[in-house]
């Protein structure tokens, strides 16, 4: 079994078919939606975490580009600026999948891409615009 | 045997200072006991790097050809309004203002991007900002409208001038509303969600000089990345609160006003920071070296998280209604520990205040007193403590009859 965290950019035309549930019928593939939104002008974008075995998946995923959807892997959506971070901790009682972490050790925090579920909660909880999100 | 600071200003001339950072001290003295480290060690340094709201700078811009008396129109930087109130070039910009068109709290909860605590940020940072300004004109000066581009090297003066901060102590805050809230101490969750804690605790300056028997006014200290100095007890300054057996305070009590010259320091210790739905403030690095006088000053830098209790404050109700009262009293040992327990509730908690920061400025400081770049000062008068009578006040209000 593999688990991989999407992101699919919709293009109009494809709004309206059933994607997903042939995803779940035809590649047997669970699909958790993380989140989802659509466009005034109908496009839509979808986090999603799919799961399933390594070749339906990978056939899944071929039949979604074949589509016409664009896919991209998550963390690219998601940016922790380092750089700006000051470690305050402010965002880790904020972080529901821990993605955000702090060494209780040294107090320095870290972030997991892998982990995170580009949930947005951080964004008003980071004083200091260190946590970007591109959706 | 007492020291004093000439005899430790004479050891760092030689490279031969014993300075340890207030973590390291308290391994220290449990090693070697209280006596021989207060006899071995010369300074200890602290540090904090927290939201200080009370900050700004002034400036003093130099004389335009013509002159414009900037004082009595409206001064912008980068369109931040900043106060002319004073002679014809100088101002001050404070931390917390924004540019008029900011839509504050109307679109809820407002963003607070950018202010003056962002210019502050983007002038050290070395970049030009615009300055504009209309005026009414004088005789002595003529000129009504300036647009320019400015940087800190441009100016004659540039002055960080901190009013409140290095608090001692601080609130722990949390909503007992069913509501999200948006504050000072962060995005309180409803029903007691999560708990904000704003203190260096252990590392922090004035918890380690709890009766301000070494700091006070012309205390040299690291200031945003540079030298600054203390330049007396900041407001709302309140020696007077309930305190631990050890002498430290268990809700906020002591603060510092600050000054420095913005042209030394660096924009990785005063940053610009937005509380979503509050307002814009700065995040201040403050770094406070502690001369090791005798056994008493010694011990009071021993101070361990586990021994600083803060007040639990609901920030629904309480804190604006001005509601006294604590939830409950907890130690910076468990804040630290990622949760606490109020009222039989266990609530996840966060830091304001960076920790891992405050760490980097006490061994900043350290290094720069090892190296014989900074010398100690001997304070002119040190801070109004526990027997000054202050008593911190409310605004009574007095209604003002229409006639
Ligand atoms: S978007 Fe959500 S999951 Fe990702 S880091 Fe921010 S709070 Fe954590
Ligand atoms: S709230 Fe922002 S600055 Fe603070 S630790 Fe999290 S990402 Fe870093």
């Amino acid at each position: 079994m593999q688990k991989k965290r999407v992101v699919f950019n919709y293009p109009p035309h494809v709004v309206e078919q059933p994607v997903i549930s042939k995803l779940v019928k035809e590649f047997d593939l669970t699909v958790n939606i993380l989140r989802a939104r659509i466009s005034p002008k109908e496009e839509g974008r979808l986090v999603l975490e799919i799961t399933g075995k390594r070749q339906a998946l990978e056939a899944g995923i071929h039949y979604i580009r074949e589509l016409g959807v664009e896919i991209q892997s998550l963390a690219q959506d998601v940016k922790w600026h380092e750089d700006r971070c000051t470690h305050c901790t402010a965002c880790i009682s904020a972080c529901p999948p821990r993605a955000l972490d702090v060494n209780r050790q040294t107090m320095e925090v870290s972030f997991n891409r892998d982990k995170c579920i580009a949930c947005e909660a951080c964004i008003p909880v980071c004083p200091y615009q260190a946590m970007e999100i591109l959706f | 045997m007492a020291k004093s600071i000439e005899e430790i200003n004479e050891k760092i001339k030689k490279g031969k200072a014993v300075v340890l950072t207030a973590e390291e001290i308290i391994d220290f003295a449990a090693e070697r006991g209280v006596k021989k480290a207060s006899q071995e060690v010369d300074v200890v340094t602290t540090g904090t790097f927290g939201p200080m709201c009370s900050s700004g700078a002034y400036f003093n811009v130099g004389h335009s050809k013509p002159r414009i008396k900037l004082g009595g129109g409206k001064t912008y930087l980068n369109d931040v309004p900043v106060y002319t109130g004073l002679a014809a070039v100088d101002f001050f910009l404070g931390a917390t203002a924004m540019p008029e068109d900011d839509p504050r709290n109307k679109i809820y909860p407002g963003k607070f991007s950018y202010g003056g605590a962002h210019v502050i940020e983007e002038l050290i940072a070395g970049k030009d900002v615009r300055l504009t300004a209309t005026a009414y004109g004088t005789d002595c000066y003529p000129r009504k409208t300036l647009e320019t581009f400015i940087s800190l090297k441009d100016m004659n003066e540039a002055i960080l001038f901190n009013m409140r901060n290095a608090y001692q102590n601080y609130n722990v805050a949390v909503n007992l509303s069913d509501r999200v809230i948006y504050t000072y101490m962060g995005v309180l969750q409803p029903k007691m969600g999560n708990a904000n804690y704003c203190s260096a605790g252990q590392l922090s300056p004035l918890l380690n000089d709890p009766y301000y028997k070494t700091i006070g006014i012309g205390t040299r200290i690291f200031l945003g990345g540079g030298i600054g100095y203390v330049v007396g007890n900041g407001t709302q300054h309140n020696p007077n609160v309930a305190r631990t057996e050890k002498g430290v305070p268990k809700m906020p009590a002591g603060t510092l006003a600050v000054k420095g010259d913005l042209k030394l320091m660096t924009p990785k210790w005063l940053r610009g920071t937005s509380f979503t739905g509050y307002g814009v403030t700065l995040t201040v690095g403050i770094g406070i070296p502690i001369p090791i006088l005798d056994e008493e000053i010694l011990r009071y830098t021993l101070v361990k998280d586990e021994e600083i209790w803060a007040q639990v404050v609901d920030y629904s109700e309480s804190y604006p209604q001005c509601v006294p009262g604590s939830l409950g009293e907890v130690n910076y040992k468990q804040l630290k520990s990622g949760k606490i327990t109020v009222q039989g509730k266990e609530i996840p908690t966060s830091g304001l205040s960076s920790y891992l920061k405050a760490r980097e400025i006490a061994t900043i400081l350290k290094e720069w007193i090892e190296a014989g770049k900074f010398f100690l000062t001997q304070p002119v008068e040190l801070l109004p403590s526990v027997d000054s009578g202050i008593v911190f006040k409310p605004l009574k209000e007095r209604p003002i009859k229409k006639r």
